[in-house]
């Protein structure tokens, strides 16, 4: 079970607690100027690498509020949790003061 | 070595000294004319189906570890055909049916036992779901059949019936030929008989990158033991699909999450079916050694590291123990996890790709296992050929653009 660090709470809290949410910074097309392509690839297409990955969960037993987090996908080790309308953390870095494990 | 009567004969009182490799380890050639990469039993399948259908030998299946140690390996080994639409009746009963023969063309025993397969239903609104399944798979002429929980527990001794549990049984959806098969041997099966029509099967041997000329064909692929040239690559890697098409410069319509099973300690035959219950994530079946083999739900959250957290492994058992009560003393001896690539119509991709000259068969989800046979069957088509087989073509990627996917997520429920 993963150790996620809720950066509302400021605590670290077991997984039960939160809902995945799937990938992150994802940005919905302009629905009057997008191609097919460009609706395929929002609605479907994920980036779902093998290393470092943007993902949202929200932490539905808690707070409630929804949370970005950066986790590598080959060992599930959690690089760092982030507040929805942060910017990504570059891989490696430990985010926006919420850094966990 | 043919396996026959008169070979086990033989090798029984000779002292089983007799016995050689079941397939060749070559050295990788410069080039091949299709270069297969996943040494799972898709691969193997599609290999052995090129060269025993297609006439197409000059064939390499590329395994980065050894062959069927990934979702081959780690699956619960069940199979069934009785899925709702129809393009999906038609690509499981296609592979349903070369299950029936599959170990005497291949003179290796994959050792299919159709035993049944019991959906259960739990409530009204799932007994609903599930007998529209029955009806639609009896019109497309897939065998299945509603039982009320009398006649479950007729099937399935050992099943709690007790109509005052937490998730009672009201029924369930019985597939009498669907059952179960050997995950190993299927692997060694396909890679023996394709390994014999002249395709070289080479372990310990990654895909590290896809080289493409200035059109953005394939010309070839980087491996840890060197690069191969080819026109024709077949991307069989479930739980990396999209690390390899990453590879290629392509995204794919799936996410990779970790599917969790385990085992128990060996019991005497207490078992005759196969037993599912799609609402609470809970599957089990006995093998032949006599371990109950078990499957839960997929974890959350998107992984590669093929282990999965102990509260999903925990919810299951807890299901098990109240629908089989007897399995509340077991020791369970192993829990592992194999990397399941899902789609968002839960249904799997097959065919062409952006990259001229390379195709996936891909997206299984859940549910591969069963279809191990037909899925490189097809897939040997589209390799000879360029064009999807008809069974296949409804399973295109470009499905997602078009809209027209095959939705079994909700209309299957989600244990496949």
């Amino acid at each position: 079970m993963l150790l996620i660090r809720c950066p509302y709470c400021e605590m670290d809290r077991p997984e039960v607690e939160f809902r995945y949410a799937g990938e992150a910074h994802l940005k919905r097309p302009d629905p009057g100027a997008a191609t097919d392509a460009e609706w395929t690839d929002f609605l479907y297409f994920r980036a779902n690498p093998k290393g470092a990955h943007a993902e949202r969960w929200r932490h539905a037993a808690g707070c409630g509020r929804f949370l970005n987090c950066l986790r590598d996908t080959a060992s599930d080790r959690i690089l760092a949790t982030y507040r929805i309308g942060e910017p990504r953390p570059t891989a490696g870095q430990r985010g926006g003061g919420h850094a966990n494990g | 070595m043919k396996f026959s009567f008169v070979s086990l004969a033989r090798e029984g009182l000779t002292g089983h000294l007799g016995w050689t490799p079941q397939w060749r380890s070559p050295d990788p050639k410069p080039a091949y004319d299709v270069v297969i990469v996943g040494g799972g039993g898709h691969g193997l399948a599609t290999a052995y189906y090129l060269a025993e259908e297609y006439g197409v030998a000059n064939v390499a299946v590329l395994e980065k570890g050894w062959l069927g140690g990934g979702n081959t390996g780690r699956n619960t080994t069940i199979v069934r055909s009785n899925y709702l639409w129809e393009a999906s009746e038609a690509i499981y009963a296609h592979s349903h049916r070369l299950w029936t023969t599959l170990a005497e063309a291949l003179n290796y025993n994959v050792m299919f036992s159709p035993r049944g397969v019991l959906q259960l239903a739990h409530n009204r609104h799932e007994a609903a779901a599930l007998k529209r399944q029955v009806h639609a798979n009896r019109l497309a002429g897939v065998e299945g059949e509603w039982v009320n929980p009398a006649q479950a527990k007729a099937v399935c001794p050992i099943l709690n019936t007790d109509p005052g549990i937490r998730y009672p049984v009201v029924g369930g959806a019985l597939q009498r030929t669907g059952g179960t098969a050997r995950h190993d041997a299927v692997a060694w099966g396909f890679a023996r008989a394709a390994s014999g029509r002249g395709v070289d099967i080479v372990q310990n041997c990654e895909v590290t990158g896809v080289r493409r000329d200035a059109s953005g064909a394939v010309i070839g692929v980087e491996t840890t033991r060197g690069a191969i040239a080819t026109k024709t690559v077949g991307v069989v890697v479930a739980g990396h699909s999209s690390v390899v098409a990453a590879m290629a410069g392509f995204r794919l319509p799936i996410e990779s999450f970790p599917l969790q099973a385990l085992v128990s300690e060996p019991l005497k035959p207490v078992m005759p079916c196969v037993a599912m219950s799609n609402a609470i994530h809970a599957y089990m079946s006995q093998s032949d050694k006599g371990e109950l083999v078990i499957g839960a739900g997929t974890d959350a959250y998107t992984s590669y590291s093929q282990t999965g957290g102990l509260h999903i492994a925990s919810a299951t058992l807890e299901a098990i123990c109240e629908l089989f009560p007897i399995a509340s003393r077991l020791k369970m001896m192993r829990n592992w996890a194999g990397i399941v690539d899902t789609t968002p119509d839960r249904s799997p991709i097959i065919g062409k790709t952006p990259v001229p000259g390379l195709f996936v068969n891909c997206g299984w989800g859940t549910g591969g296992f069963k279809a191990t046979p037909g899925s490189g069957h097809l897939f040997a088509h589209q390799l000879a050929t360029g064009e999807p087989h008809p069974i296949a073509a409804p399973f295109a990627l470009d499905r997602f653009r078009s809209g027209a996917l095959v939705n079994e997520a909700t209309a299957a429920a989600v244990a496949h």
